[in-house]
């Protein structure tokens, strides 16, 4: 029996749930596939007195879009995402990221709102977030807020959320007319987390030039970093191989990665740029059909 | 902390046991239900040893609490074969040499079982994705890629067969 002692609590609905969080104050922790969290209390490193098990708040489970948006609650499994049609149909970039994340047994259980709020900079779903700068809807028992993605990350396993603070849908926006994406990630074993990871959405114009582009990296800072200087190097341009080396020696300059067991900040750097340049040819023969 | 009363059906028999709510499944399952087929080994999710089908999908044992199984139908390594007859896929593990020492091998049968269920025609990329999620120390997998392969045949000659 390796994690400390908690008090256990499982909320029936959203409502009680906030409640809980609200009266358990610090020391309250929201548990959802326990895939990050479980691990981090077996070996001591986490010790919340309270838990709050959301897996019964079935409401929070659900996969919906309109015309322009994807919305996801924070309680649906990664697999379900997986192998979800209207995900793929919507928002492609999405179902090619979870397929990444850890392990089918770990994929069963972990959430999507749980891998967002967990926030590790190398993880695939906050790069994808970020790529596509989606929405989170954040309630507490005050206020329901959302924030953008772009506001939402603040550095290493930290976001913009209090302790008495659940989220509950995120969003995506559903580019349409001729898009295409690409996801590219290298790990030291299929299921690791990232070394480095790239995510890149583009539209084209009616002449194969760049109307729209979000490019962005996982990995190579303390949170997902968009290349925001993509959309002014590339609009108006065709995808041609100096415009891709442009970009690519614009990330390398760009990205300031640490070095640790796992690959030195050189490597990572080297992965940065071409990783950029594999996302930007496919996402483009992509958009092209 | 007070106990808390955890009803589950473990390879279709019912368990009821009062636990701490910090107690592990793949402890509960080992030590308060005696079940010792389901091993474990890092605790933190990695090795996969301790791997089980929750609800039909494989789970790590190890980072779910016992409580959160409460009313939910479990099964483990015991409950894969059904009156005393082994699955294809045992058969072939012990075959294909894919048992090696066996301290993991409850948990990679419990992944397969799963992942053959939901991909029934699977690439050799997709079976070594999926052992990945698995660590085993004795050899290359070699014997446990061919397990799975042969299995994949073998159902589709069934498939046929019935056909
Ligand atoms: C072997 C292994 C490999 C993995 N590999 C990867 C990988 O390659 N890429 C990757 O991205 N992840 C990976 N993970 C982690 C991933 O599986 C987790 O699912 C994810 O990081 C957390 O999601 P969860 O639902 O399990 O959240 P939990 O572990 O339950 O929670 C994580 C944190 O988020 C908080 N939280 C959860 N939901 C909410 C909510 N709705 N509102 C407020 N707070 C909330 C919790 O309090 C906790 O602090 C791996 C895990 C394992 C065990």
């Amino acid at each position: 029996m390796k994690p400390a002692k908690f008090d256990y609590y499982r909320p029936k609905d959203v409502s009680e749930a906030l409640s809980l969080l609200e009266s358990s104050g610090f020391d309250g922790k929201i548990i959802a596939g326990g895939q990050s969290l479980v691990p981090i209390m077996n070996m001591r490193l986490a010790t919340p007195e309270c838990l709050i098990d959301i897996n019964g708040l079935h409401d929070l489970n659900f996969i919906d879009s309109d015309d322009h948006t994807l919305k996801i609650g924070t309680m649906t499994r990664q697999s379900t995402v997986e192998t979800s049609e209207l995900v793929k149909k919507k928002c492609g970039l999405v179902t090619e990221a979870v397929a990444h994340i850890g392990h089918l047994q770990t994929r069963n259980r972990g959430t999507i709102g749980g891998s967002i709020v967990h926030a590790d900079p190398s993880a695939e779903l906050p790069l994808v977030l970020m790529a596509l700068n989606g929405t989170l809807h954040i309630s507490s028992e005050e206020e329901t807020r959302s924030v953008n993605a772009e506001d939402f990350f603040l550095t290493f396993l930290t976001t913009d959320m209090m302790p008495n603070e659940m989220l509950t849908e995120i969003h995506l926006p559903i580019w349409k007319g001729r898009v295409g994406s690409s996801f590219q990630e290298v790990a030291r074993r299929h299921g690791d987390f990232a070394l480095v990871a790239a995510a890149c959405q583009l539209e084209l114009d009616a002449h194969d030039r760049i109307s729209d582009i979000r490019l962005a990296l996982g990995g190579v800072e303390a949170i997902p970093l968009l290349i925001e200087d993509a959309k002014e190097l590339l609009a108006g341009e065709k995808v041609t191989d100096q415009a891709v080396q442009k970009i690519a020696e614009l990330v390398a300059k760009s990205v300031e990665p640490e070095s640790d067991l796992h690959a030195s900040a050189a490597y990572r750097t080297q992965l940065a740029k071409v990783l950029t340049t594999r996302v930007l040819y496919q996402a483009y023969e992509r958009a092209k059909g | 902390m007070s106990l808390t009363e955890v009803n589950v059906t473990i390879n279709g028999k019912s368990y009821s046991e009062w636990v701490e709510p910090r107690m592990l499944l793949s402890d509960f399952i080992r030590e308060s239900c005696g079940l010792t087929g389901t091993h474990v080994g890092c605790e933190h999710g990695v090795c996969g040893a301790c791997t089980v089908s929750l609800d039909g999908s494989a789970v790590r044992s190890c980072l779910i609490f016992a409580v959160q199984a409460d009313n939910r139908e479990i099964k483990t390594v015991e409950g894969l074969a059904s009156s005393g007859e082994m699955t294809t896929l045992q058969k072939n593990f012990v075959e294909c040499h894919g048992l090696q020492c066996g301290f993991c091998t409850a948990g990679i049968l419990m992944s397969i079982t799963d992942f053959l269920e939901k991909n029934p025609q699977p690439s050799v990329k997709e079976i070594k994705e999926t052992l990945s999620g698995h660590l085993c120390r004795c050899t290359g997998y070699d014997g446990i890629v061919k397990a799975v392969e042969k299995t994949v045949q073998d159902n589709n000659k069934e498939v046929l067969q019935r056909s």
